[in-house]
């Protein structure tokens, strides 16, 4: 390795000796194509001109004021208008990208709510690179709708029956498959967990979301934010938002984890709030697990932020006190999810509606929030009308 | 002189048996483990069950879940090996498992308690060269040896790390992927066997995929000191068959 792949004490790479070799060869190739403007160049011709870049900053009219008492305005870094339906778009095309110049000819993800399997899906059908995709067999059931996506861009979807049958059992799977098949497969994790260079990788293919949001609230408002709020479940659309905002000491970093059912039971995933540091899936980071180090089964309504572990930058955020991690309970994101509906036109995916319930508890102090919209909540309308 | 360096002086092919601490339950493990010992195995490694074991194929798996679900925890595991150690006095005893189990009340504890139930090294499956000092460190300072892993695939120079940092003896990986029985296990390993041997690394001992005698030929003549078995025991334990007998054809193709 070039790097040591720490963010202060996190990260590192946890694999078997055999994946070395692979994670050498990948970070040799992103560090490559960071200097090479002609991959630059590809990438962002492919961001502005198929994936829909630069995605708008959307000031609500109504949400969070409710009817002239919330002084907040609130705007919204809208990702859910990206291509794929969700800020995942933005890295898939970079690593699909790598996979390309690694001479790679097979992707291999897991996915959790199915976003990431859906960009996955779509960088393989652009790319023509055979794609498989591990997804818990629970969340199959849960997000059909983007199963049959990914079926019809010509990806294969494994359920994974193994452990919770959710994320992090996918990864497991996927993790399995790769010390097999590295040779010829690039193993394309979804977000910014997992062993170096993931989690330096995803963030820098995700770091234009921030750095739009910041360009363009300066336009609108003159001034930075009071807050950059994004959920956190492996934490790449937080990543991507706060990376450009961590220079601006004036401006708050808040991350929001699942709450799910409670902070004080067993059943949400609020790793940061609720863990303590272990090693999982090739990371040192935050880890929700017992005493022994077995590790518990996480749980939220949003699939996506159903997830025990979380990127180690977090981990390293939260310690060093540059961000601040909050949670949001399934109802309270069901709410802000039903109010974004009604009161602005827009549908959002229930992991992002976590972000806009904090947004809410923040409406009366704050001047200037910017609310990350990581995705829309098509996947989510089926089972949002069960539960409202 | 360690045991694991007393059974190699015997200068017979190891067999080495694996199979998981609790499965399927803890009385059942410490009569399995008894059973290795009579069928003639050389050396025992033993898993820790862990939750998230990405390095194990499909039948490590299920028997990690099979001694979860029974409730077996770090510490009855301990318990097991203390009581195996006061049985057999001279069987090397290697400790198997996941980073997380190792940090999980802490590194110092994990290997002082290891230490204390008699055990002779420890492999974390997910701790790589790349990460191992510290653990390689912690191990050292409570007298056990910290067992590094060598795949075909490692460069040489990685070896020669390797070589000077592990301890008791080498895992070299037969082969890419996850555990598991196999039907072709290819010893492409010259190479790297004879990187091991110029950097004086312990001796090597090949795993994954080994499920038959004629693959323990094959790595005793490749030039490997022994090989590990895991899934294929640990496939005939689930389906409830006895080891003892596959455990003595396997070690009686290494007598030479």
């Amino acid at each position: 390795m070039l790097m040591d792949g720490r963010f202060g004490a996190y990260g590192g790479a946890y694999v078997p000796e055999i994946l070395m070799p692979a994670l050498e060869e990948l970070e040799a190739a992103f560090l490559a194509a960071q200097a090479d403007e002609l991959f630059q160049a590809e990438l962002a011709e492919l961001l502005a001109k198929y994936a829909g870049r630069p995605t708008p900053l959307t000031l609500c009219r109504n949400f969070g004021r409710n009817f002239g008492a919330g002084k907040a305005r609130i705007y919204l870094k809208r990702e859910d208008l990206l291509h794929g339906g969700a800020h995942k778009t933005n890295q898939v095309l970079g690593q699909a990208m790598l996979a390309r110049r690694m001479g790679k000819r097979r992707l291999i993800a897991e996915t959790g709510a199915g976003q990431h399997g859906v960009a996955t899906a779509l960088a393989g059908a652009l790319f023509g690179l055979k794609t498989r995709i591990y997804m818990g067999a629970h969340d199959v059931e849960r997000q059909s709708l983007n199963v049959f996506r990914m079926k019809l861009m010509g990806a294969e979807v494994v359920p994974v029956e193994s452990g919770g049958r959710g994320l992090k059992d996918a990864v497991n799977e996927a993790l399995r498959d790769w010390t097999a098949s590295f040779a010829d497969t690039h193993y394309l994790l979804g977000t910014v967990a997992g062993p170096h260079p993931f989690p330096l990788m995803v963030r820098e293919y995700q770091r234009v979301i921030g750095k739009e949001a910041r360009a363009q609230i300066l336009e609108e408002e003159g001034r930075l934010p009071d807050a950059a709020i994004a959920c956190v479940g492996g934490g790449s659309n937080a990543i991507g938002l706060f990376a450009d905002f961590v220079a601006d000491e004036g401006v708050r970093l808040i991350g929001v984890e699942a709450a799910g059912k409670g902070l004080n039971g067993a059943e949400h995933g609020a790793t940061l709030l609720r863990g303590r540091p272990g090693v999982l899936h090739g990371a040192e980071t935050y880890v929700l697990q017992d005493a022994d180090g077995q590790i518990s089964d996480s749980w939220s309504v949003s699939a996506g932020l159903d997830y025990p572990a979380v990127g180690p930058e977090h981990a390293f955020l939260k310690d060093s006190g540059r961000a601040e991690y909050v949670g949001a309970t399934d109802q309270e994101a069901l709410a802000a999810f039903a109010l974004l509906a009604r009161t602005e036109g827009i549908i959002c995916a229930f992991e992002s509606a976590h972000a806009l319930a904090h947004a809410l508890k923040l409406a009366d102090e704050a001047e200037v929030l910017v609310v990350n919209l990581s995705g829309r909540g098509d996947k989510d309308v089926a089972q949002a009308e069960a539960l409202l | 002189m360690s045991r694991y360096a007393a059974m190699f002086a015997k200068g017979e092919g190891v067999f080495g048996a694996f199979v998981m601490l609790g499965d399927p339950d803890l009385e059942t493990s410490a009569a399995i483990l008894d059973e290795l010992v009579a069928g003639g195995a050389d050396m025992l490694e033993l898993g820790i069950p862990f939750s998230d074991p990405i390095a194990d194929g499909p039948v490590i798996q299920a028997a990690a879940e099979r001694a979860l679900r029974a409730g077996v925890t770090p510490d009855d595991c301990f318990a097991l090996l203390g009581a195996f150690r006061a049985r057999h006095p001279v069987v090397p005893v290697g400790i198997l498992t996941y980073a997380n189990l190792v940090l999980g009340r802490g590194r110092d504890g994990f290997y002082r308690r290891a230490a204390a139930a008699g055990v002779d090294s420890v492999l974390v499956a997910d701790v790589p060269l790349f990460e191992a000092q510290p653990y390689a460190a912690a191990a050292r300072a409570h007298g056990i040896d910290p067992v590094l892993i060598a795949a075909a695939n490692t460069p040489p120079e990685r070896l020669e790390e390797i070589a000077s940092l592990g301890g008791g003896y080498t895992y070299c990986v037969a082969r890419a992927g996850v555990t598991g029985a196999g039907d072709k296990v290819a010893f492409d390993h010259d190479a790297m066997l004879t990187a091991l041997r110029a950097a004086n690394a312990p001796p090597p001992i090949f795993g994954f995929g080994i499920s038959r005698p004629e693959h323990v030929r094959a790595a005793l003549s490749a030039g490997a000191a022994g090989v590990i078995c895991g899934s294929a025991i640990v496939e005939r334990l689930a389906r409830g068959e006895r080891v003892g007998p596959f455990v003595q054809d396997m070690k009686a193709s290494t007598l030479r």
